[in-house]
């Protein structure tokens, strides 16, 4: 049974809620049900984001996700607040060049990235989501790598397509 | 068949609207449902037809009074707070009967509240909000998809009993995306607005569009033909579905929204755990699908709950509805708090007693 | 036989129920002489306010609306942006407009809305039985400033034309009074002015009209009159506040 429920948090501008978007039109390219819903209101303004996304071949109940099967962080003050939301034998993946601690849970997978440098080498920093994204889809296989790609390619900037290729490509080599 | 895209709640059912053929649509903005007055005013001048920020959500609904008696679709949404101050125009609306699409993505209350998902308006949307003898036709979707369908559903409700119809959502409906298709649908048999003000145009006498009836005999006789229109609302137009209610069970719940969804998730834990519950998903909360009850009350054995996003609200009806023939129990979060699917089924374990 | 005289066609041969000496009459012919005069009958529609001329609606000829109480400009606004080819006015009392309904024909005039405000001011809350208004003269004796408006305590009246010439969406602002026949005359020209600019399509008009009210003033229609030409007009001074075809303000 194919269900993950995901939980990607980080500042404003990280591109959270976008790599969120992606993968949800993946799985809906896969006729999985997708779900995303953002934070919002005066919290999204003060700098954090974080998005919930739910792909499973279920009905969705709520699209909040507080049990995830899988958190990613881009930054410490999310670490902090939704480390103790992956569930028992979940998945954490952190961007470890923006994350200065080492997460405390034993009880779960994690994978620490250094995403901004990697992005950098692929081209540019806005890109990093991409890389931590690219871990996600390898890990977890909850949609097929050429379902994100055609994700990207329909709803994302065209000027940007090789370069997020080329991210989740390297990104992916971290959840081999 | 058309292809499936996805959108924010508050999105698509601007979208929904268009497609439904309206023609106007005057917002203020306020959170969690700016983004259908954003959308709007994006779409809306692209298409021919007029998006306008009013100055106040109390000149919306007025400006919405305007459009809607002179005959065309018009729609307007907010937020509860804003809803509360729409409540005059809204009462007035009724009175004059006149047909619009009323959108309210709850927030958490009272006061400024919050602005986190809540359901609880539900007293407000149903019983009455502004003042007198009115109802609201009120549809609750449970999905960015039933967001899209109800929408012209609402429309074509609005325009058959020359009525208001107001759909109910939550924060998260308003805000989350999910994939929508945009059906074609048969346009509806509909009566002639033959009483809208538009301009005399030819026609002999003056079309006035009023709620004021200074003599009592005159304004008795108006209430009594609202209410004649309310019960055959109640005869014809309510909604409900029902989850897992074939067999014996040992409680039904009662919810509505998005929490309906989250219920149907502690019923799949229960399942698992030799609990067998079912849902009763009223759609239309006015009218309240009391049949629904009716088909249940014989096969559940500790009798039913009533699961809400507010203090208790919606379980006034489940009472009614039940009519003592069973216990109704009440479970509810509010603020913004959003029940998960193992509290719902810790509280239904508290009442069945446990697993057999 | 030559007819010299005769009720236009925008009123309705029905029995008002304005109290005898009320200038509300005068001024509803005014408009709907204009309404026949510029031949725009068919597509007019008027929206009745709360107030004194709350039943408006069963004497013009027009299409009408009853709006809530100081709403009549955004169910104006909601009625025009429908139909755009039709002609909308409002006519509102004191109360109506400078009171409750401030923000709403504030806005109206300042996003330049293509319709035509009639604006009845007689000082007072007729209607409801002589309470103060937001016209109310300092020193004026209502039901709710009994001791005379104290402008320590209740503030200052509201010059409505003034304010709403200084919005740049507002074409055309003038006040009148209907006093004097010169007066009466003056005010239909006004009015007259005031739909033609709509028509033209060039924004929103405003005719204040200084009105008698002689029920709730305690004073006969002639004391009435006299009453307003001594205290009303040099405190709400007659004429044209602002015309942008001509590019006059004041």
């Amino acid at each position: 049974m194919a269900n993950q429920e995901i939980i990607f948090a980080g500042f404003g501008g990280q591109g959270i809620l976008s790599m969120g978007k992606f993968l949800a039109y993946a799985g809906l390219e896969e006729n999985l049900n997708v779900s995303w819903f953002p934070s919002y209101g005066p919290e999204m303004r003060g700098g954090t984001s974080n998005c919930s996304v739910i792909l499973s071949d279920e009905p969705i109940g709520s699209p909040l996700v507080v049990d995830a099967t899988t958190v990613v962080v881009m930054n410490r003050p999310s670490l902090d607040k939704f480390e103790s939301h992956v569930v028992k034998g979940g998945l954490l993946i952190i961007d470890s060049d923006l994350v200065n601690r080492e997460p405390e849970r034993t009880d779960i997978e994690i994978i620490k990235i250094p995403a901004q440098r990697i992005a950098e080498e692929v081209g540019s920093k806005k890109i990093a989501n991409m890389v931590l994204l690219g871990a996600l889809v390898e890990k977890t296989k909850i949609v097929k790598m050429e379902s994100l790609l055609k994700a990207l390619k329909e709803h994302g900037k065209e000027q940007f397509y090789e370069l997020n290729k080329k991210a989740l490509e390297r990104g992916a080599e971290f959840g081999r | 068949m058309a292809q499936k895209v996805l959108m924010k709640g508050n999105e698509a059912i601007g979208e929904a609207a268009i497609h439904a053929g309206c023609q106007c649509f005057f917002g203020y903005p306020i959170t969690p449902q700016t983004e259908v007055a954003a959308y709007m005013s994006r779409r809306m001048p692209k298409v021919g037809r007029v998006f306008l920020q009013a100055e106040s959500e109390v000149a919306a609904i007025n400006m919405v009074y305007g459009a809607a008696g002179a005959g065309v679709r018009v729609m307007t949404s907010s937020s509860s707070p804003g809803i509360s101050l729409k409540a005059e125009g809204i009462s007035y609306i009724a009175g004059a009967e006149l047909p619009c699409v009323i959108l309210n993505i709850v927030r958490g209350g009272p006061g400024l509240g919050g602005i986190q998902p809540a359901q609880s308006d539900y007293f407000q949307a149903t019983k009455g909000g502004g003042h007198g003898d009115y109802k609201l036709v009120v549809l609750a979707p449970s999905s960015v998809q039933e967001m899209v369908d109800f929408v012209q559903d609402a429309f074509d409700i609005a325009d058959k009993y020359r009525t208001p119809v107001m759909i109910m959502g939550d924060g998260m409906l308003g805000q989350m995306m999910e994939p929508v298709e945009f059906k074609e649908r048969p346009k509806k048999e509909l009566p002639e607005k033959t009483w809208a003000a538009n301009g005399l145009r030819g026609r002999e006498k003056h079309n006035v569009i009023n709620s004021l009836f200074l003599k009592p005999e005159e304004l008795e006789a108006h209430n009594n033909k609202l209410q004649e229109k309310y019960r055959e609302i109640e005869k014809n137009e309510v909604r409900y579905e029902l989850y897992n209610c074939d067999e014996e069970m040992d409680l039904v719940i009662v919810s509505y929204g998005t929490l309906a969804r989250i219920c149907k998730n502690a019923i799949k834990m229960l399942k698992k755990e030799g609990i067998n519950v079912g849902l009763i998903r009223p759609i239309t909360l006015w009218p309240y699908p009391v049949e629904a009850f009716d088909k249940v009350v014989d096969k559940t054995k500790h009798g039913f709950i009533s699961v809400e996003m507010s203090c208790g609200q919606m379980v006034e009806d489940v009472q009614l509805a039940v009519n003592g023939r069973k216990p109704v129990h009440f479970y509810g979060r509010s603020g913004g708090m959003v029940p998960t699917p193992a509290e719902i089924a810790n509280k239904i374990k508290g009442i069945v007693g446990g697993a057999k | 036989m030559t007819v010299v005289f005769d009720r236009p066609k925008a009123l309705l041969d029905v029995p008002t129920h304005y109290c005898p000496g009320c200038t509300h009459g005068v001024i509803h012919r005014l408009v709907a002489e204009v309404i026949d005069e510029l031949g725009i009958l068919d597509k007019t529609i008027g929206v009745a306010p709360v107030g004194c001329s709350v039943l408006a609606y069963d004497y013009f000829a027009c299409d009408m609306y009853e709006a809530a109480h100081g709403r009549a400009p955004a169910v104006a606004t909601g009625i025009k942006r429908a139909v755009p080819d039709s002609v909308v006015f409002t006519y509102q009392g004191d109360g109506d407009l400078a009171a409750i309904g401030t923000a709403e024909i504030i806005h109206a005039a300042a996003r330049g809305e293509k319709i035509t405000t009639i604006f009845v001011n007689n000082a007072i809350y007729g209607m409801t039985g002589g309470q103060m208004a937001p016209t109310t003269l300092p020193g004026q004796v209502t039901e709710t400033s009994p001791y005379g408006r104290d402008v320590k305590t209740a503030g200052y009246p509201i010059r409505v034309a003034e304010m709403i010439s200084t919005l740049d969406g507002a074409v055309y602002v003038e006040r009148v009074s209907v006093d004097s026949v010169p007066n009466i005359i003056k005010a239909k020209k006004a009015i007259k002015k005031a739909f033609e600019i709509q028509l033209q399509g060039l924004g929103f008009s405003l005719v204040e009209v200084l009105s008698i009210c002689p029920t709730n003033w305690g004073l006969s229609p002639n004391e009435s009159v006299k009453w307003l030409r001594d205290n009303m007009i040099p405190y709400y001074p007659l004429g044209v506040k602002k015309d942008a075809t001509t590019g006059e303000v004041k």
